[in-house]
């Protein structure tokens, strides 16, 4: 059994060595269709790190073609709000495609949209490439994140709701994909919730935190798939999610938590105010920012390694030859990938598990003083 | 350069705690393997804070 | 620092609010509240029967003990009864004795009385038999004895002798 398990594993490992090695001769044999420098891949890297307004697939450098998927912009400009699909931009990053809507002259730059100022035909750059004559404008798009988070929505949705149904019809035991799910909603429960805010008061978070959880699980794993999703590695999501966790352990903080905090009894009378300054932005500003700095740099480090060991493959290749390079690229980003898995889950968890401890230091009521 | 050195000496700093919990963690593990669990999680809780910690300097710093 | 503040999209945070608020409402409603409720009923199912199963089990070792109770009045009562019979059989047995005891001696008592009574008549009888007797033969000697004349004065005389002596 070991034997056959071993003997699949190598022959699965020999047969992709032979097909990458195969696709690095292809590449050899026509130079530029794909991204080769460090340089090229860097800026590649730090493409894929951002959000973006298509699926894009591949680029062929040579005849200019691009594979990708279009997705719909929606833009508060100065001039009203504006809507079409991102493919008016024809996958020009550098801000030379300029869209018109009415008065309005959009471009794109580095995933991000501007409207150039009245009058301006062209964008004009300082010496740190940073546009002078253009400004950015509210993006509402369906971006790819946004995008990812419908998707995940969607899938929480049939996923959970087709658990409850189940469980109205009268089955105790969960069929199918609730046989998952349920002991996930379980640990939330009695691992996560229970032990840190309190057998009594846990319910009134409990739809807090498990949508939490499994938003930011699934949409971690979604991070780990060849679709390009980089949901939680964007900062502004992180930052919503550590807001919103930071919104309700203030506002269910209880009368206790507020005299704590503010006016810490058992303390001399000269430390009180420091001490409540630093509470107060413990609780108000730092608690929140390590959040979501957490969640944001561990999802964003993680694409980075893993994107930068396929990359090895390419960066490798004049040292060590197609074949080796490409062996170790993949040996190591299978074993990054695994680890990442792990990370994936480990996030999710210690998100929804500091959010609870917070909201439970919120909530507690001290008995006697 | 300096934001190198910084982060260099962030990740050392964020290392030696985070072997420090891991450690002492292991340890009490070995000690009282039936409270494994509860050590696990306060160990995961407080390499999280450190991490955020670290994170929220070479955040600052990049 | 900066270059995260550059890429901080303020449209992308709207719009992960506004679909987290969404969604966790719509979990809440048609997914969280369901699920926590049935596993909560589930729970609370297990529970119950676990604690009837302890209430029955409790119930059962109570009704043991009374069956065991009841057991032990029960040989006790029998045990009791069992003496009882056994002291009333003795007592009537000894009461019977003594009547016949005393039976016995009444008559024994009677009979002995009658016997005295019938002796005391044959006595009597005997007696008067014997007197009779005697003085058959008394008068049948005197007849013959006073056919001559000295007899009878010697008669006399033994007689006046007896008399004295008397």
């Amino acid at each position: 059994m070991l034997a056959k398990k071993y003997f699949n594993f190598i022959a699965i490992l020999v047969l992709t060595l032979f097909s990458f090695s195969a696709y690095g001769e292809e590449t050899k044999q026509e130079p530029g269709n794909t991204v080769n420098t460090a340089q090229e891949i860097k800026e590649y890297i730090k493409h894929h790190l951002k959000d973006s307004h298509d699926f894009h697939f591949y680029t062929n450098n040579e005849t200019g073609e691009h594979r990708s998927f279009p997705l719909p912009v929606i833009v508060w400009t100065k001039d009203g709000l504006k809507t079409f699909m991102s493919s008016a931009f024809h996958h020009d990053d550098n801000g030379q495609v300029i869209v018109e809507k009415g008065n309005a002259r959009l471009v794109k730059l580095h995933s991000k949209i501007y409207q150039l100022d009245q009058g301006a035909t062209t964008v004009a750059f300082d010496d740190d490439h940073h546009p002078t004559n253009a400004h950015k404008v509210l993006d509402f798009s369906i971006t790819k994140s946004v995008f990812g988070m419908l998707l995940t929505g969607l899938l929480m949705l049939l996923g959970f709701s087709a658990l409850a149904r189940g469980y109205k019809k009268g089955h105790t035991v969960p069929k199918g994909v609730g046989r998952i799910l349920e002991p996930l909603v379980i640990y939330v429960r009695d691992d996560i919730a229970k032990p840190n805010i309190g057998e009594k008061k846990y319910r009134k978070f409990m739809g807090f935190l498990l949508t939490v959880f499994f938003f930011i699980w699934i949409l971690n794993l979604l991070g780990l798939t060849p679709l390009g999703f980089n949901v939680t590695g964007q900062i502004a999501v992180t930052a919503c999610l550590a807001i919103f966790t930071a919104v309700i352990y203030l506002f269910s903080g209880s009368k206790d938590f507020w005299k704590h905090t503010l006016w810490m009894p058992g303390v001399p009378m000269i430390l009180r105010p420091i001490l409540a300054v630093i509470e107060l932005v413990g609780f108000v500003l730092i608690k929140p920012f390590s959040l979501l700095v957490r969640l944001f740099a561990n999802m964003t480090a993680g694409h980075f390694v893993v994107m930068s060991l396929i990359a090895l493959m390419i960066t490798m290749k004049e040292s060590f030859g197609a074949v080796t390079s490409t062996g170790m690229s993949l040996v190591l980003a299978l074993f990054i990938s695994v680890i990442e898995i792990l990370v994936a889950f480990l996030q999710a968890f210690i998100f929804t598990m500091l959010s609870s401890l917070f909201i439970g230091m919120a909530v507690e009521e001290h008995d006697h003083h | 350069m300096y934001n190198l050195i910084g982060a260099g000496l962030i990740v050392i700093g964020g290392g030696i705690g985070l072997g420090q919990i891991g450690g002492k963690a292991m340890e009490s593990i070995a000690r009282q393997p039936e409270a494994a669990g509860k050590i696990q999680t306060a160990m995961i809780i407080i390499g999280a804070l450190l991490e955020g910690l670290a994170f929220g300097a070479l955040i600052l710093g990049a | 620092m900066e270059t995260l503040l550059n890429d901080f999209s303020v449209g992308l945070f709207f719009m992960q609010g506004i679909i987290l608020i969404i969604l966790i409402l719509l979990m809440r409603k048609f997914a969280w509240k369901p699920i926590l409720d049935a596993l909560q009923t589930r729970e609370d199912g297990i529970q119950n029967a676990l604690d009837s199963a302890e209430n029955a089990k409790l119930e059962m070792q109570n009704l043991q003990a009374d069956n065991e109770k009841l057991l032990k009045e029960a040989r006790a009562e029998r045990e009791a009864m069992l003496k009882e019979g056994r002291e009333l059989k003795n007592k009537m047995i000894d009461d019977a004795k003594a009547e016949a005891q005393a039976q016995a001696n009444t008559m024994i008592a009677q009979a002995q009385a009658a016997i005295e009574s019938e002796k005391k008549s044959a006595m009597a009888d005997l007696k008067n038999h014997v007197a009779g007797l005697s003085i058959e033969i008394a008068e049948k000697v005197v007849r013959q004895e006073l056919a001559n004349k000295d007899k009878q004065l010697e008669l006399v005389e033994s007689m006046l002798g007896d008399a004295k002596l008397n």
